[in-house]
C-alpha cells in the first residue's frame, strides 16, 4: 500500500520534492501539497484500492502525510471486510 | 431621578446603532473622496466595538460570530465602507481568538487589543500571487529572537489607518509557497512604503492602498499554528460569513429606500397600484433567500466550531464559499431591483432614495476572493465530496 500511495503522490501531488525523499510522517501540506493535488490524490486512491472515502474522512488531516493515508485507507478496507 | 435614567443602552445592537448613526452621516464624504471612515472607526472604539470578540478572561466580551455578523449588517446599512473595516477587523481578531490562545505572546496581545480597542489589518494579498491566499512569495527570516518580512502586499485594507497588520507569507526561504505562516506586526515594528493608490469604483474609503511591508519583530509574534489551519478554522469562514453579513446590510438598505419611494408613490396614487410595487415584492422575495443563506452558514458555522474535524471538511468549505457566491451575487440583483423601483432619483446622487453608492459598493463582492476561483475550488471539491442531501442536516 505504501508503495501505490507514493507512486500515486508522485504521478498527481505536485511536490517540488522528491516523493522518495519524505518520510511516512512527513506533512505533506508543508511540502506544497496543494488543495487541488490533495484531491487528485483522493480520486486515485479510491480507482486503486476500490473504495469511496466518506465525507466524514475527507479532511486535512486524513491525507496529511503517507502514514495518515495508510491508516486511512485501511480503516476502510477493515471497515469493508467487518460489512 | 434614578441613575438608571441617565444610562445609555449599553446591548450590543444599540452600541452598533449608535455607531451607525455616525457611519452615516459621513457615508458619502467618505464615499466621495475617498477616505477613511474616521468618524466611523473612532464611534467603534468609544462604544467599545473593536474588542468584543475577545474573550471575558483576557478583557473582551466573548462575543460570537453570529453577534458580530449583526453589529456588521447593521453598519452596512448605514455605510459600507466603515462595516467592511470593522468586518475585516473582526475577521483577523477571529484568528487570534481561535489559534492564538496557547500562546502567551498572543494572549497579552488579546489583553491589550481589548483595552486599547486595537485596529487590525490584513496583509494576504500578494503581487505575483493576487487572490490566491494560500500560497505565498515571500518568506519570514527568523533570526534568533527576531523575525524581518518584506512583502509586497498589493492591498491592504486601511493598512496606513491600521494600530497592527497581521501578515502572511512562507515559513522559511526554503519553504513550499504553501507551507506558511501568519505574524503580528505592531505598529512601530514596520514601514509601509505605498506602492499601489485605492482609487476604485467603490468600497473607496476601506483605502485598500498597495504597500511594500517591511516589517521587523520578535519571532514570538509568528501564530505557533501553519496558516493552512487558521485559513481553514477561522478566516474561510469568517470571512465568507461577516463579508455577507455587511452585503446584507448594503442590499437591506436599498430595498428600504426602495420601498419608501413606492410608499410616497402610492400616496400620490390615491388608490392605484404603483409601477414599482411588484418589482419590490421580488426584491423582497430575494432579500429574505439571502437572508437565510447568511443564517444557514452562521449555524453551520457555530455547529462545526465545536468539532474541528468538521471546521476542516470539504462539505464545510463547500457550504461557506456557496454562503460567499449566494450573497455576492444576490446583492447585485437586489440593488439592480432597487434601481430601477427608484429611477433616476435612485441612479442620481443626493436624493433620499440614491442608490449608486450601494451599487458600486456590492460590485466589489465578487472580487474579494474572486468568485470563479471560488468556484473553481468548490468544483476541485464535488470532484470527491459525497454531498447531504436531508433537509435538516
Ligand atoms: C474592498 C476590498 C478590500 C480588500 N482588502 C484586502 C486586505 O485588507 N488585505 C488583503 O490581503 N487583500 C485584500 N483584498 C484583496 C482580495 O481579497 C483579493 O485577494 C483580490 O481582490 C484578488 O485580486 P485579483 O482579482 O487581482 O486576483 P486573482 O484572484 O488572482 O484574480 C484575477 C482574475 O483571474 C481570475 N482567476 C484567477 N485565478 C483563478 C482560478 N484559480 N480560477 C478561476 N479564475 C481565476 C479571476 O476571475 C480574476 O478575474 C481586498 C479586496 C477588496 C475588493
Amino acid at each position: 500500500m505504501n508503495e501505490t500511495i507514493r507512486e500515486l503522490l508522485t504521478r498527481v501531488g505536485g511536490l517540488p520534492v522528491a516523493v522518495t525523499e519524505l518520510e511516512d510522517g512527513a506533512d505533506l501540506y508543508a511540502a506544497g501539497l496543494s488543495s487541488f493535488a490533495s484531491v487528485q490524490l483522493m480520486l486515485g486512491l479510491e480507482e486503486a484500492f476500490d473504495i469511496e472515502f466518506p465525507d466524514s474522512l475527507l479532511n486535512r488531516k486524513s491525507f496529511a502525510s503517507i502514514a495518515a493515508i495508510e491508516q486511512t485507507v485501511s480503516h476502510i478496507l477493515k471497515a469493508r471486510e467487518a460489512a | 431621578m434614578s441613575l438608571p435614567a441617565f444610562a445609555a443602552d449599553m446591548s450590543l445592537s444599540a452600541r452598533a446603532h449608535r455607531v451607525a448613526t455616525v457611519a452615516a452621516e459621513f457615508a458619502d464624504r467618505v464615499d466621495h473622496d475617498g477616505r477613511f471612515p474616521r468618524e466611523a472607526v473612532d464611534a467603534m472604539k468609544a462604544e467599545r466595538l473593536i474588542g468584543i470578540q475577545i474573550p471575558a478572561a483576557f478583557g473582551g466580551e466573548g462575543a460570537s460570530i453570529t453577534e458580530i455578523a449583526e453589529v456588521c449588517s447593521i453598519l452596512g446599512q448605514a455605510c459600507a465602507a466603515s462595516a467592511m473595516v470593522f468586518a475585516m477587523h473582526q475577521i483577523k481578531v477571529s484568528s487570534l481568538v481561535e489559534h492564538g490562545g496557547d500562546s502567551e505572546w498572543h494572549r497579552d496581545f488579546m489583553r491589550e487589543l481589548a483595552g486599547r480597542q486595537l485596529l487590525v489589518a490584513s496583509a494576504t494579498t500578494e503581487g505575483g500571487i493576487g487572490g490566491n491566499m494560500r500560497n505565498s512569495i515571500c518568506a519570514i527570516e527568523v533570526d534568533g529572537d527576531v523575525c524581518r518580512l518584506t512583502k509586497d502586499a498589493t492591498v491592504i485594507s486601511y493598512g496606513a489607518h491600521a494600530d497592527a497588520i497581521m501578515v502572511t507569507s512562507r515559513s522559511n526561504d526554503k519553504a513550499a509557497p504553501t507551507d506558511q505562516v501568519m505574524t503580528v506586526f505592531k505598529q512601530g515594528q514596520y514601514t509601509l512604503q505605498k506602492t499601489v493608490d485605492w482609487d476604485t469604483l467603490g468600497m473607496r474609503g476601506t483605502c485598500s492602498d498597495g504597500f511594500l511591508f517591511r516589517g521587523e519583530a520578535p519571532s514570538v509574534q509568528i501564530f505557533p499554528k501553519p496558516f493552512a489551519e487558521i485559513a481553514a478554522q477561522s478566516m474561510l469562514a469568517t470571512s465568507h460569513l461577516l463579508w455577507s453579513a455587511v452585503w446584507y446590510g448594503i442590499a437591506a438598505d436599498a430595498v428600504l429606500r426602495a420601498q419608501a419611494f413606492v410608499r410616497a408613490a402610492a400616496r400620490k396614487a390615491g388608490g392605484t397600484q404603483p409601477p414599482g410595487a411588484l418589482r419590490l415584492a421580488e426584491a423582497s422575495n430575494l432579500l429574505q433567500l439571502l437572508k437565510a443563506g447568511i443564517l444557514s452558514g452562521l449555524r453551520i458555522y457555530a455547529d462545526a466550531k465545536a468539532d474541528h474535524d468538521q471546521l476542516s471538511s470539504m462539505a464545510f468549505s463547500i457550504a461557506m464559499n456557496n454562503v460567499k457566491l449566494a450573497s455576492s451575487e444576490t446583492i447585485l440583483t437586489i440593488i439592480n431591483q432597487a434601481m430601477i423601483i427608484c429611477g433616476i432619483m435612485g441612479y442620481k446622487n443626493g436624493t433620499p432614495y440614491s442608490l449608486g453608492r450601494h451599487l458600486r459598493d456590492a460590485h466589489s463582492a465578487q472580487l474579494m476572493i474572486s468568485n470563479d476561483r471560488i468556484l473553481g475550488n468548490t468544483s476541485t471539491m464535488l470532484l470527491v465530496q459525497k454531498p447531504d442531501t436531508s433537509l435538516l442536516g
